[in-house]
């Protein structure tokens, strides 16, 4: 199929400014969720993220009023493959935190003016980082039965209890917050959206030490913590409705449909030939992990064109969808077989913990591994991902859920 | 499914009309008590011819309607969900794939205006033993001073008793080289199989056969490829009809979770059941992309046709299998009995698993292909 002349142009603009603006040596690289790497990467980084948010790219389909470029999904996709070819990647997603992919698709549909105005162009540009806090200790796949309270004092919410797994919650400047504003309606129906700024006395961080050792998560506490009532996201009471499109945003950021990353990881067929050997005629010398292999391989192709299925049969016209729910346990499956083949592949030496004896890629498959066990825990897990299927693709009737 | 056009959408609405109307299982289940030697009803395979469907692959100048290989498995799709019987597959799919692959403007001109108008039947013969491997056949084709002398079995001939014409993969001197052989020449002896699935198979033996030079298809000895090729758009085809085949499983059980009920309430509202249907579901997705994937690939001419056909005869291979068990499972009682559709499915999924190459070739194929 050939380009419409409009994209062909896109992409011809597209291609000179990045070869004007993006910093060679920045080819390859990118940020992680942890924030550390941005340290690493220095003036340059700081420069690209300038750039690339004075162009609207940070969230490039963001109406332009509010920090992105108003590009069509078939104008993003020449963007990404304009992206790729020169081992660029757009660092503002991770370094906003949870805002481009959840908080601000949310604000987008559920905010007043104002809101939009006040939130959206901090995160279309990487300047301001966002945190959730969902979670809590009694409230997990039970999310509605969360109790973190906020009450009304005039112009304000006063928030008190706790929440967890609020991903880079100490380094964030923002929080979205599910809150219980009446504690008498039934349990999905008070519950409201708030925001708040993280930078005040009634908020605290501390940081959760994980399997896989350091981590994004942490458990925060509202100790009469602020939200102006100017913040609410969508209507009082109505914050169920709110978090389940947001949660739908955090199903689509999980489906493995990921923009360019720049760094290319090496395929695990190479890998296998070279910690297991091979036979004279190429093959594999372990015939049992060869099929094993083959049939992840074939696990990911299928995940990879499912996305562009979903994509084509919505004719570029992307919303997050049921489907969601069936890409978020595909690629769950795909990433955690990924990360035990992996491992096993290796042998000894993938299980290291620490030590010279092991290089970087060994130690780093390792903690991937450890960490990789929480995909199907976080954004619902892969059994809430069924329970969607089942009741909302399937029509099946609802069991589980009271209330 | 994919973004389709407005003619293959178009053509799905009349497959999935015609064949709900004209050639339900119930037909199917008719033609299996009636035993017909064809294993097919010859009414339904002359609506197909009607409707054009033979002429799917062909070329507008040999009479048919080139809408390519998509084209056809959104057709197959629905005649796989309720397991119509023909030798459209056979003759429309992999015949005319044959001829259209390696086939002179000769053999072009004579065969498939006759494969499109349905006078002719063609087949793919290849395996030889209990296991499809093409890369190890031993039918033998000696060069004599004026074409050459067939000797050797092939079995499970899709269609074998049905056929006019066979496509015969056979070894040369230095190669494998493809002919073209009338089903009726001296020396030829098929003999019916009585199948799982009820449709028609044949064993066919070849002893002295002589056939003329112009019978070779392609070029002597240079056959493997072109074979190769053939048997891949074969396996991309019978993978659409195979997912039908699971889709229409699939939705009877749904169906049945939403009806049956036990303990006072629909069984599909016990989460262990749910969450099964919601595994299948998330499987039936996921094949569905490779099995269209493939298709694409082929009309596209692209690079990875073999890997893609791989991939897409394993993977629905593998949903279909675990479709067709989990329809009798979910089903219970009912499903064990034959005066149930279930059995049908059941059946005709391991004998299609089987063909062209089950899962394990697949797997196999497909690592060798990605180089390990």
């Amino acid at each position: 199929m050939s380009e419409s002349s409009e994209l062909s142009d896109f992409r011809e603009s597209a291609s000179a400014w990045l070869s004007e603006n993006f910093p060679a040596s920045l080819a390859g690289k990118s940020v992680g969720m942890e924030g550390e790497s941005v340290a690493a990467l220095g003036d340059d980084l700081t420069a690209w993220r300038q750039r690339l948010a004075e162009q609207g790219w940070g969230a490039p389909t963001w109406p332009r009023e509010y920090g992105g470029a108003g590009l069509s999904h078939p104008q993003v996709k020449v963007l990404n493959q304009e992206m790729e070819k020169v081992g660029a990647f757009n660092p503002i997603p991770m370094m906003a935190g949870m805002g481009v992919t959840m908080v601000g698709p949310t604000v987008l549909e559920y905010g007043t003016e104002d809101q939009k105005l006040k939130h959206l162009p901090g995160i279309a540009s990487g300047e301001i980082r966002w945190c959730l806090g969902l979670s809590e200790p009694n409230a997990g796949s039970d999310l509605a039965s969360l109790s973190t309270k906020a009450e009304d004092n005039g112009d304000q919410f006063v928030l008190n209890g706790q929440k967890v797994w609020t991903s880079g919650a100490d380094i964030s400047q923002w929080c979205g917050a599910l809150v219980r504003t009446d504690s008498k309606a039934k349990k999905r129906d008070g519950i409201s959206f708030v925001m708040l700024p993280m930078d005040q006395s009634g908020v605290e961080t501390r940081p959760i030490k994980l399997i896989a050792g350091a981590s994004p998560f942490c458990e925060t506490y509202f100790n009469n913590a602020i939200a102006e009532k100017s913040d609410l996201l969508g209507k009082l009471n109505d914050g169920w409705s709110v978090v389940k499109r947001l949660l739908q945003h955090e199903r689509q950021s999980q489906t493995g449909a990921r923009g360019p990353s720049g760094a290319k990881p090496v395929p695990l067929q190479e890998m296998a030939k070279k910690y297991v050997g091979t036979n004279a005629d190429g093959t594999l010398a372990d015939v049992d992990l060869r099929v094993r292999l083959a049939s992840h391989l074939m696990d990911s192709k299928a995940h990879g064109l499912t996305i562009g299925r979903i994509t084509a049969e919505a004719r570029g016209n992307v919303e997050v969808s049921a489907a969601a729910s069936i890409l978020k346990n595909s690629a769950t499956h795909v990433a955690q077989t990924k990360s035990e083949l992996t491992m096993e592949i290796m042998g000894a030496q993938g299980l290291g913990w620490e030590g010279a004896e092991f290089s970087s890629e060994e130690l780093g498959s390792v903690r991937e591994w450890l960490f990789g066990k929480a995909m199907s825990i976080y954004g619902g897990s892969f059994e809430v991902q069924n329970n969607i299927i089942s009741k909302n693709i399937l029509g099946l009737p609802e069991t589980t859920q009271k209330g | 499914m994919a973004a389709l056009t407005e003619e293959q959408s178009m053509l799905k609405d009349q497959a999935s009309a015609w064949v709900v109307e004209q050639s339900p299982v119930a037909s199917f289940r008719e033609m299996r008590d009636s035993g017909v030697e064809t294993a097919f009803i010859p009414t339904c395979w002359q609506s197909m011819v009607d409707m054009g469907w033979t002429g799917i692959l062909v070329p507008e100048q040999y009479g048919g309607s080139d809408l390519g290989y998509l084209t056809f498995g959104v057709v197959l799709e629905q005649l796989g969900r309720q397991l119509a019987a023909s030798p459209l597959f056979a003759s429309a799919l992999v015949g005319a794939s044959a001829v259209l692959i390696a086939g002179s403007d000769e053999q072009k001109q004579s065969l498939l205006p006759k494969i499109v108008d349905g006078t002719e039947i063609l087949t793919l013969a290849v395996d030889e033993g209990a296991h499809h491997a093409p890369a190890d056949l031993a039918l033998r084709a000696e060069a004599s001073a004026d074409g050459f002398v067939l000797n050797g079995t092939k079995t499970l001939v899709v269609e074998g008793m049905s056929a006019t014409t066979l496509v015969v993969a056979a070894r040369t001197a230095n190669g494998i080289t493809l002919f073209v052989v009338p089903a009726d020449a001296p020396g030829i002896t098929r003999q019916r199989l009585t199948m799982l699935d009820s449709r028609g198979y044949a064993n066919v033996a070849f002893a002295d056969v002589a056939i003329p030079a112009s019978a070779v298809l392609g070029t002597v000895d240079q056959g493997a490829e072109s074979l190769d090729a053939i048997l891949d758009r074969a396996r991309a085809g019978l993978a659409a009809e195979m997912l039908g085949t699971a889709a229409q499983a699939f939705d009877l059980t749904l169906d049945y979770l939403k009806t049956r009920e036990q303990f006072g309430r629909v069984i599909g509202s016990f989460q262990a059941l749910g969450h099964r249907a919601a595994g299948l579901f998330t499987s039936m997705e996921l094949t569905r992309s490779c099995m269209e994937a493939a298709l694409q690939a082929i009309d596209a001419k692209a690079e990875n046709v073999p890997e893609m056909c791989a991939l897409s005869k394993c993977k629905v291979g593998d949903f279909l299998h675990e479709m067709s068990n989990q329809l009798i499972q979910i089903h219970g009682g009912i499903g064990m009995t034959d005066e149930f559709d279930a059995g049908f499915y059941l059946k005709r999924a391991r004998v299609a698993e089987h063909l062209f190459g089950n899962q394990a070739f697949h797997r196999e194929r497909y690592a060798t292909l990605l180089g390990f």
